[in-house]
């Protein structure tokens, strides 16, 4: 079966990305695909290579990060709320000028039409909200 | 994905208040990317969601967009009804007169049949 994540949870404020990796995961494990990680609302957050948490912390987008590129799965962040919270790739970055792209390896910018196509093409659409 | 999506009916939930963070209008922008792309969806508004609907908000005290008024292009996008929960409505003390004439109000009962018309659910 195919599966749609959409991740609407930032990894420091609420349970809903490690619950996402967790069933993502899960669905791997278990013999079906994923169609798509949609990254929309805080679950942008997740994508940043940018955050530096405490030792002995678990580091929840380094790990979303390596899980995206071992299963090489197509993992899209929404641009529209990646940019209004400062998760921007290079080429955003050098379109508006700001100061450093903060869009961890393996991730790619796209719009909303990507969950869109994502939940039509997929069997199931999960969301795990904020 | 013409021939897959004629089946395809989506739901989009938004479950928070007007100006509790993007919430609210990122809910509303899945709808209406939704609809730009052809697919029949419908907004439900539960929880605090509910008081997306209220006309008297006033966004521009705090530098923000009303709600109500970008809920109000939504016919524009072959979105002709909004659905609201009953007992969301009740809880809050929010009578059916404070509302635009286009809500449907779905009670515990129609809930889950509503929502089984749906093939795929949207969560905000």
């Amino acid at each position: 079966m195919k599966f749609a994540l959409s991740i609407h949870g930032a990894f420091s404020q609420s349970q809903s990305a490690y619950s996402a990796l967790k069933f993502a995961e899960a669905v791997l494990v278990q013999g079906h695909s994923i169609e798509r990680l949609f990254f929309y609302q805080d679950g942008v957050h997740n994508a940043t290579q940018l955050a530096q948490l405490p030792q002995g912390e678990f580091d929840l987008p380094s790990v979303w990060q390596q899980f995206v590129q071992q299963h090489q799965l197509d993992a899209v962040v929404c641009i529209a709320a990646a940019l209004r919270r400062g998760v921007v790739n290079e080429a955003e970055a050098s379109r508006y000028n700001l100061a450093a792209a903060s869009l961890a390896q393996g991730y790619e910018l796209s719009g909303l039409g990507q969950l869109v196509d994502a939940a039509v093409t997929a069997d199931r659409l999960v969301t795990f909200g904020g | 994905m013409s021939e897959q999506s004629s089946a395809m009916g989506f739901c989009v939930i938004s479950t928070q208040a007007p100006f509790h963070g993007q919430s609210a209008r990122e809910a509303l922008d899945v709808v209406l990317v939704s609809a730009t792309y052809e697919i029949p969806v419908n907004l439900l508004l539960m929880g605090d969601g509910v008081y997306q609907l209220l006309d008297a908000q006033d966004g521009a005290l705090i530098q923000s967009k009303n709600i109500a008024s970008m809920l109000s292009v939504l016919p524009m996008y072959e979105v002709k009804t909004i659905y609201a929960d009953a007992v969301s409505l009740q809880q809050r003390h929010i009578d059916l007169n404070m509302l635009p004439s286009n809500v449907t109000v779905l009670s515990a009962a129609e809930l889950p049949p509503f929502l089984q018309q749906h093939s795929r659910v949207f969560s905000f």
